[in-house]
């Protein structure tokens, strides 16, 4: 696991659904074919309503013309991140983006899971809302060791939850590692 | 020890005498499920990481429904259902139930329920977010992601935090005017898409057990759209009679003690409540219909897991009945034997389907199809701008289709009523 992921934000608001990070109509490409799955890459954040797309000022495109990868690396999130839908494609989507790590005030419990089982990106809480304070395009590190994320565009620093109950799966990589390091799976 | 009936059935799956909500816990599954969208993906991982002599753990406890995408001419949806097919040849997979043949059941949650997989006391998992559903039924269950699933696939194991209960008692008689949808897209209103977050949603109250199962599968589906991990109702004789008529495997009855600890409780007086809307773009939006009456449409929906079971369409058709609908109004039955049903079943001696197809409704086959958008073919998919009013689960930015589209979701009296109008209607208008 990267202990420090450097990149640049990407800001949405509440209740992002995985229809929005996802919309239905792409969940039929392949997930395992190495040009086709590029397309979840391609699609993701599509769903996101254009001005709320990339705040403060909305109406930031995540991934720009052709591209599967985006420039922004961390996503902060308001209330409720991933709720609605149970797709799995979802997290699957914004790590072929290149998303790292999520930072939200609270993540819907499928969305959550997936992604800690998945191994697919850090959902990281934090205790307030950083919508506000952080901008779409924002330099921003994540230190995971000290559960510290700095702007070093405005020069702010913010403590995050720490990862709990769940880091030992992180740790290990998804939800299989960890069932084999800890004997469970041959 | 006091414990709610979800912490006995948890209890009773991780092999304790009892569990503290917070508590993770490794669970004994009893069902898992899966569909075409993300049954492929969730072979896949499976193989992955078992390895090219994967076993599935019980092959008798994997149900798989194909029922997304699947009257469409989009290739590469095809392929999943073809992918869901080659598996269940290969391993031979005893309950599949392959579209195009007389197995074909629809909408994956209500095919459950009728196939007699939901037994009370049991523990459930499926690969998507509304198998909640099956807790109308007593039981535990619960969506999860593609890896957990391949996970249990694998082991017939998989981890859980144990839920905070919180309670929604409804007390009294449920008016006629009212349908188990208005409860819950009142529920929402009061919780928010994510008040119930890692949470159960226990229902009960007088007005619960006179519903039938139908009307309870409307109430535990949209526990996920409180962000709920389950949603449950205590079994009874009414769903005693539901699985004995369905399955002889044995089920087991839990009830909450008396002094069971409760996150929060909701009373409601049932006979105070009116007809619900959720507005656009989130199913918490709640309002009345009354108050938003007179809201120009452009299509109406009666469908899905949540409003396309046959109680759904035997209330849109008492209001339908002699009337005409002034905007395209679909009518898609949740799963083949609602269908069949839609046939069988008459008021005043027309069956359920003339009256549909009388009033100028667009009757369909059965599965999701636009309740979640799907690809461009799917039959009453939103374009554009359009306006819909829908007995569907879900109202967030281009869930139907279109993310241009604005959906209000409404009980199938309140879309039959506002289907003859063309606009938000009041359903008592026609009772
Ligand atoms: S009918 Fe809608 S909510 Fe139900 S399983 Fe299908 S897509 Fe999901």
């Amino acid at each position: 696991m990267e202990k420090t992921i450097k990149g640049k934000a990407f800001v949405l608001g509440n209740n992002v659904d995985t229809d929005q990070i996802i919309p239905a109509e792409h969940l039929v490409y392949s997930l395992t074919d190495s040009e086709e799955k590029k397309k979840y890459g391609h699609f993701a954040f599509s769903g996101v309503p254009s001005p709320q797309s990339g705040l403060p000022n909305g109406n930031v495109a995540f991934i720009n013309g052709e591209n599967y990868a985006s420039e922004f690396n961390i996503i902060i999130g308001g209330a409720n991140f991933g709720c609605g839908s149970s797709r799995e494609h979802a997290p699957f989507a914004l790590e072929i983006a290149g998303v790292k790590a999520i930072i939200a005030e609270s993540y819907a419990r499928i969305f959550f899971r997936n992604s800690v089982d998945g191994g697919f990106l850090l959902p990281y809480e934090t205790p307030s809302k950083l919508s506000d304070k952080i901008k779409t395009g924002d330099e921003l590190e994540l230190h995971v060791d000290t559960n510290l994320l700095k702007d070093l565009t405005s020069g702010e620093n913010f403590s995050l939850r720490p990862l709990g109950d769940i880091l030992p799966i992180i740790e290990a990589g998804d939800i299989f590692k960890y069932a084999r390091q800890s004997g469970m799976l041959e | 020890m006091s414990m709610t009936l979800t912490e006995k059935i948890l209890a009773k799956a991780s092999h304790k005498n009892r569990v503290e909500p917070g508590e993770n816990v490794w669970l004994d599954v009893d069902v898992l499920m899966t569909h075409d969208v993300c049954g492929p993906p969730t072979i896949g991982i499976w193989k992955r990481e078992f390895g090219n002599n994967a076993k599935i753990w019980d092959k008798n406890k994997l149900v798989i429904f194909p029922d997304h995408y699947i009257f469409t001419k989009n290739p590469q949806a095809n392929r999943n259902v073809e992918l869901l097919r080659e598996f269940a040849s290969e391993y031979n997979i005893p309950n599949y139930y392959d579209v195009g043949t007389d197995r074909y059941k629809g909408v994956c949650h209500i095919a459950l329920a009728e196939e007699g997989y939901d037994i009370p006391g049991t523990v459930l998992f499926g690969t998507d977010s509304h198998t909640c559903t099956s807790g109308a039924f007593g039981m535990f269950s619960t969506g999860v992601g593609n890896t957990d699933a391949a996970f249990i696939m694998g082991t017939g194991k998989i981890w859980e935090k144990i839920p905070q209960s919180l309670k929604f008692t409804f007390e009294g008689k449920l008016p006629p005017y009212l349908t188990a949808k208005d409860l819950i897209l009142k529920v929402l209103g009061e919780i928010t898409t994510d008040g119930g977050t890692y949470c159960a949603l226990e229902f009960d109250g007088e007005a619960v057990y006179d519903l039938s199962m139908d009307e309870r599968m409307t109430l535990t589906n949209m526990a996920i759209e409180g962000g709920a991990m389950n949603g449950i109702i205590a079994a009874d004789e009414v769903t005693e009679a539901y699985v004995k008529q369905r399955t002889n495997k044995p089920y087991e009855i839990y009830l909450s003690d008396k002094d069971a600890k409760y996150k929060a409780k909701y009373v409601f007086d049932t006979r105070k409540l009116e007809p619900s809307v959720a507005k656009p773009h989130s199913p918490d939006n709640y309002d009345t219909a009354k108050n938003v009456s007179g809201t120009k449409l452009t299509k109406a929906y009666v469908g899905s897991c949540t409003g396309g079971k046959l109680s759904d369409f035997v209330s849109a058709a008492k209001i339908l009945m002699g009337n005409k609908v002034s905007v395209p109004t679909f009518i898609v039955p949740a799963s083949t034997f609602v269908a069949q049903q839609l046939e069988e079943e008459s008021i005043s001696g027309i069956s359920l389907k003339q009256i549909f197809e009388n009033a100028g409704c667009t009757v369909a086959q059965s599965s999701c199809a636009a309740c979640l958008g799907g690809p461009m073919d799917t039959i009453g998919r939103a374009v554009d701008n359009e306006v819909v009013i829908s007995t569907t689960n879900r109202n967030f930015p281009g869930r139907m289709g279109s993310k241009k589209s604005s959906v209000y979701l409404a009980s199938p009296l309140t879309v039959a009523a506002s289907a003859i109008n063309g606009v938000i209607t009041d359903p008592r208008d026609f009772l």
